[in-house]
């Protein structure tokens, strides 16, 4: 038998010295496509912004909104870019009727929404990919179980379903405590109105992945569905998650602020920047118009930020569309 | 459009004048239906420019079938693409140029290329159900091409969509024309797309692997049956495929594809029976047969290069038991060899390159 | 070398029986959801992908199973590895029965697993995406051998690859960095990675080129001669299965037509469908010629005819054949055949 029979692909290159992971990273297909496209250029650096300055709005905010002795009532309603005459502070988007100044309401406002969002997202994604793994793989009456009370949810808009799973959460709780635990009957409410479209996601990729052949070789050797489950399927149906997530963000940031808009979600003394927006319109015809603009300015940067973001790593992600 | 119909005819018409380079010994004396010349197809990539097609050239006359056969990769589809101009951006046309029938078809603009496309070049593919639109039934797809290429009514087309189905084999078409194509099997349907195909007695085809998707006795049918409807019409073919039992059985000449460059063309039985290039030979003998039974197959060694990594020279040097320094350096032309041509300096009239002996011999013993 | 593989060959043929298929079938339900067959008013269907399928393999032999799209080949193959439950019929692997095989989990089933493994068609599926080749490689390792440790595992990993034409530091890369070819090489290191005795081969080489199918035909062959391997070969190609067996069943629609040994096959075939399918090989040998073209395709496997299922397109069919399934019955040249017209000696 010739040894030499069984060579290398000649054609192989000959492997250069490995370059490091951050190398590799900025060479990406990735990394490529952001570098080409400004549009997600200034979106990734907007949301980054808007990140950081929620995050660190304890240390950007000239004062803490949600503590009323810090906020000065006789400067209520002062317009923006105007020093008070009364207390010489400064007020960079205007004050409203309590005096709060508006842009530290929006840098706190902010981080209540992203907080919700981000939360919101997690816990759909979590319950989502569960059901969506246990549906695909196990198929059956599982699957037609969870599948149907999925289609069941979707006929209803998810706007709907969040305020009906926040009404009846809170009917079981003493009236004393809707404003503590407000932001977490929020994300619960949020959270599980938008599970269903992860769940079809990854239901969909399990069925795929499920049949491929090397599912099917780990089957061969015996392994358990334990393993086979986590170790080969899970990661390989979480791209379409992770593209659903950030565009997810999106919506859970919207839906708060809807939420928070129709009076039912955070309390004006936690402001969001739904609560904001609820709070400034009762001022729009009045002349102060800025107390209503500018959250309203804000969510709409940051929804549209994430989302081009989510929809430009979509394509990315996508093997079809490059 | 910019340019009046009659300048752009002068324009077609001073083109087809232009004399053709290297016309080919067997499609001598008749003007060939298609003829491409020196085509290079580019995909710019950020990591350079990829050369898909580099320098390929051949000829189909009226009636002729040519198969472009090679391996994944070789650019046999891409060769077809080229042609119709279904190149899939950002791959483009960077130099060569296509004609049909005489007039320079690779340069039109769009709009004017479109209409060819059915009319002039009809087009099968491996699978039929992307050929045809499942939600009209067979007839309607029939009588709508019909009529957008050729000056009938209603009626009329819907005869000569019934005669194109009897003549492609579809038992009882008059109960069979207004059924979808998800109601055929996968060899009524490829029957169907055939039958579209030549609906507007298109002077030329490209069949794209049109067996692939089918199952042996399926397959037989089916090359019969495009075998003799463009002998019948005078149809040329350009069948594309991987799989030589297919040319051998189908074609009439053969243009054998590595790397994007054609490296050999002849006779269909001159290629399958003296293979002249070296790796023609040992495409051959890496195949196995029914009729002889060996205890090892003959195997080249290595793949074919990725298109970014062809080698200098002739491309098929690192694998060739027959390379020497020439190869590496320079890249041959066709040249004639045996009954075919051959893209090697084994071949060279002036200077040609001695074959190993024992490879030579080695290939001896592997050869049918 | 000729001689010595055909002294290898005839040893096979005595060797004891390896794995033993008694009537398999497996049936699958491809019915519509059951609120469309209610609101339709439609029946239910069953698939009979299998159907009665019997066949014994020899220590070190091949056994090719080979036929048109649709005849469940590849049913079988996953039936005798367990990917299917049988509906019916009997598995026995060296003398142990092996029928709940997809019903055991785990352990339970790891010391029959361990001794055979498979190949798949797709290169391009049968590897995981996100893991390195040597992972993927070292899974059967870990699974059957988890006492190893993980430096003698690494160095296993690097004579698998080394075994199969790649080389020791190809186990640091990624499936996506290698070509078809070089894939199936990957596909069959793991599979030899804890040293089984038998291999299921479904279609190794149909999604591979011809010069690339050459080089992963002579691998196995290779394989074969230096380990003893067992095949159970699966393809669609007549002259790779010639080429790769020692016997050869033909299947259609869910049965075997025909079983022998692989020259007796080609050289006399007895079965019409046998004969139509070689006759339908494209030949090299032959060019310009055209191939018999033989009318009919292989009709949909939920609605299968009665009596023999190639009876409409078989030239030779008569009332006994379209009401009665012939069973294989054994011929005094070795090969067993599933013909009424055989049978009655109204064909030779």
């Amino acid at each position: 038998m010739s040894q030499d029979a069984q060579t290398r692909d000649s054609a192989a290159p000959v492997v250069p010295p490995k370059p490091s992971k951050w190398r590799t990273f900025l060479d990406s297909d990735i990394v490529y496509s952001w570098k080409r496209q400004p549009v997600v250029i200034v979106a990734t650096l907007v949301t980054l912004i808007m990140f950081a300055a929620a995050l660190f709005a304890p240390w950007i905010a000239p004062q803490n909104p949600f503590d009323p002795r810090q906020l000065e009532l006789i400067d209520a309603f002062t317009p923006p870019m105007t020093t008070s005459d009364f207390t010489g502070n400064f007020y960079l988007l205007g004050s409203d009727s309590q005096g709060r100044d508006v842009f530290s309401a929006i840098l706190y406002g902010s981080r209540i929404s992203l907080l919700v969002g981000f939360a919101a997202v997690i816990f759909a994604l979590v319950m989502g990919t569960a059901l969506g793994l246990l549906a695909g793989f196990r198929g059956g009456w599982r699957d037609a179980l969870i599948m149907r009370i999925a289609d069941v949810q979707l006929t209803f808009p998810s706007i709907l379903m969040a305020l009906l799973i926040f009404g009846v959460i809170r009917g079981f709780l003493p009236r004393s405590m809707h404003a503590e635990v407000a932001i977490i009957v929020l994300i619960i409410a949020i959270g599980l109105s938008d599970w269903v479209q992860y769940a079809r996601a990854v239901r969909g990729a399990t069925m795929v992945e499920k049949s491929k052949e090397y599912v099917q070789a780990a089957r061969v050797i015996g392994l358990p569905a334990r393993k086979i489950l986590f170790q080969h399927i899970l990661p390989n149906v979480m791209r379409p998650v992770l593209v659903i997530g950030t565009i997810g963000l999106a919506l859970a940031i919207i839906a708060e602020a809807t939420l928070s808009f129709l009076g039912v979600g955070m309390p004006a003394t936690q402001p969001s920047l739904g609560t904001l927006i609820r709070v400034g319109q009762d001022y729009m015809f009045s002349g102060e118009w800025w107390i209503l603009l500018f959250p309203g300015v804000a969510l709409l940067i940051l929804a549209l930020s994430v989302n081009l973001l989510g929809d430009w790593l979509r394509d990315v992600l996508n093997p079809k569309l490059r | 459009m910019s340019s009046t119909p009659s300048s752009d005819n002068q324009r077609l018409a001073q083109h087809s004048a232009a004399p053709v380079a290297g016309h080919e010994p067997g499609t001598a004396g008749q003007e060939p239906v298609l003829s491409v010349r020196h085509l290079r197809v580019e995909f710019p990539t950020r990591h350079g420019t990829l050369v898909a097609l580099d320098d390929v050239s051949f000829d189909i006359a009226p009636g002729e079938v040519l198969g472009v056969v090679g391996e994944s990769g070789a650019g046999k589809s891409m060769t077809g693409n080229a042609v119709i101009r279904l190149l899939e951006p950002p791959g483009h046309i960077a130099a060569g140029e296509v004609r049909l029938s005489g007039k320079r078809i690779d340069d039109l603009p769009e709009e004017r290329f479109v209409p060819l496309r059915g009319r002039h070049i009809g087009m099968i593919f491996q699978d039929p159900l992307t050929s045809l639109n499942p939600l009209f039934s067979v007839g309607d797809q029939l009588i709508e091409t019909i009529r957008a290429h050729l000056p009938m009514n209603e009626r009329e087309a819907r005869e000569e969509a019934l005669k194109l189905l009897r003549e492609v084999g579809i038992p009882a078409p008059e109960n069979r024309i207004d059924s979808y194509p998800h109601q055929f099997s996968g060899g009524m349907r490829q029957r169907v797309v055939i039958a579209l195909a030549l609906a507007a007695r298109p002077e030329f085809i490209i069949a794209d692997e049109p067996t692939t998707a089918l199952d042996v006795s399926v397959q037989a049918q089916i090359l019969a049956l495009l075998k003799r409807l463009c002998a019948d019409h005078g149809t040329a073919v350009m069948l594309v495929t991987h799989d030589m039992g297919v040319i051998a059985e189908t074609a009439d000449r053969v243009a054998v594809m590595y790397a994007g460059r054609l490296i050999e063309i002849g006779p269909v039985d001159e290629v399958i029976r003296h293979p002249q290039h070296p790796y023609t030979k040992g495409l051959m003998a890496s195949i196995p047969g029914i009729a002889k039974r060996l205890d090892r197959l003959y195997q080249i060694e290595g793949a074919m290069p990725r298109l970014a990594a062809i080698p200098s020279g002739c491309a098929f040097n690192p694998r060739c038991p027959h390379a020497q320094q020439r190869c590496r350096d320079e890249r041959p032309d066709l040249l004639p060899a045996g009954g075919s041509r051959a893209a090697c300096w084994l071949h060279d009239p002036v200077d040609p390159l001695p074959p190993r002996q024992d490879a030579e011999g080695e290939e001896v013993s592997h050869g049918r | 070398m000729g001689a010595d593989t055909a002294v290898k060959k005839s040893a096979a043929a005595q060797g004891e029986i390896l794995l033993e298929a008694q009537d398999l079938a497996r049936y699958f339900d491809v019915s519509k959801p059951w609120l469309n067959r209610v609101i339709e008013r439609s029946e239910k269907l069953t698939l009979k992908a299998v159907d009665g399928v019997g066949f014994s393999i020899r220590r070190g032999e091949t056994l090719s199973l080979v036929g048109e799209s649709g005849c469940g080949k590849s049913t079988v193959a996953r039936l005798v590895v367990g990917l299917y439950g049988l509906t019916r019929g009997k598995l026995v692997f060296d003398g142990e029965d092996i029928s709940d095989l997809a019903g055991r989990t785990g352990r339970q089933a790891a010391s029959v697993r361990k001794r055979f493994q498979m190949i798949f068609q797709d290169p391009y599926a049968s590897l995981n995406p996100l893991w390195r080749v040597g992972t993927i490689i070292g899974e059967p390792l870990r699974f059957f051998r988890p006492e190893m440790s993980s430096t003698d595992r690494r160095r296993r990993v690097g004579e698998l690859l080394e075994q199969v034409g790649l080389s020791a530091p190809d186990a640091n890369r990624y499936p996506h960095e290698f070509s078809g070819g070089q894939r199936q090489r990957i596909s069959i290191a793991r599979a030899l990675a804890n040293e089984p005795e038998f291999m299921i081969c479904d279609e190794p080489t149909s999604a591979l080129d011809v010069s690339v199918q050459a080089q992963i035909l002579n691998l196995m062959r290779d394989l074969q001669d230096e380990y003893g391997l067992t095949y159970l070969f699966i393809s669609h190609d007549m002259a790779v299965v010639k080429h790769m067996s020692d016997r050869i069943a033909v299947m259609y629609l869910g049965r075997i037509a025909e079983i022998a040994p692989a020259d007796q096959l080609f050289e006399n075939p007895h079965h019409p469908y046998s004969k139509m399918l070689l006759a339908a090989v494209p030949s090299l040998e032959g060019v310009g010629k055209e191939r018999t073209v033989i009318q009919g395709e292989v009709p949909n496997p939920v609605h299968p005819p009665t009596g023999c299922a190639f009876h409409p397109r078989c030239p030779h069919a008569n009332e006994r054949c379209k009401a009665e399934v012939p069973r294989l019955i054994a011929r005094s040249d070795g090969s067993e055949v599933a013909c009424h017209g055989v049978e009655e000696g109204r064909l030779p």
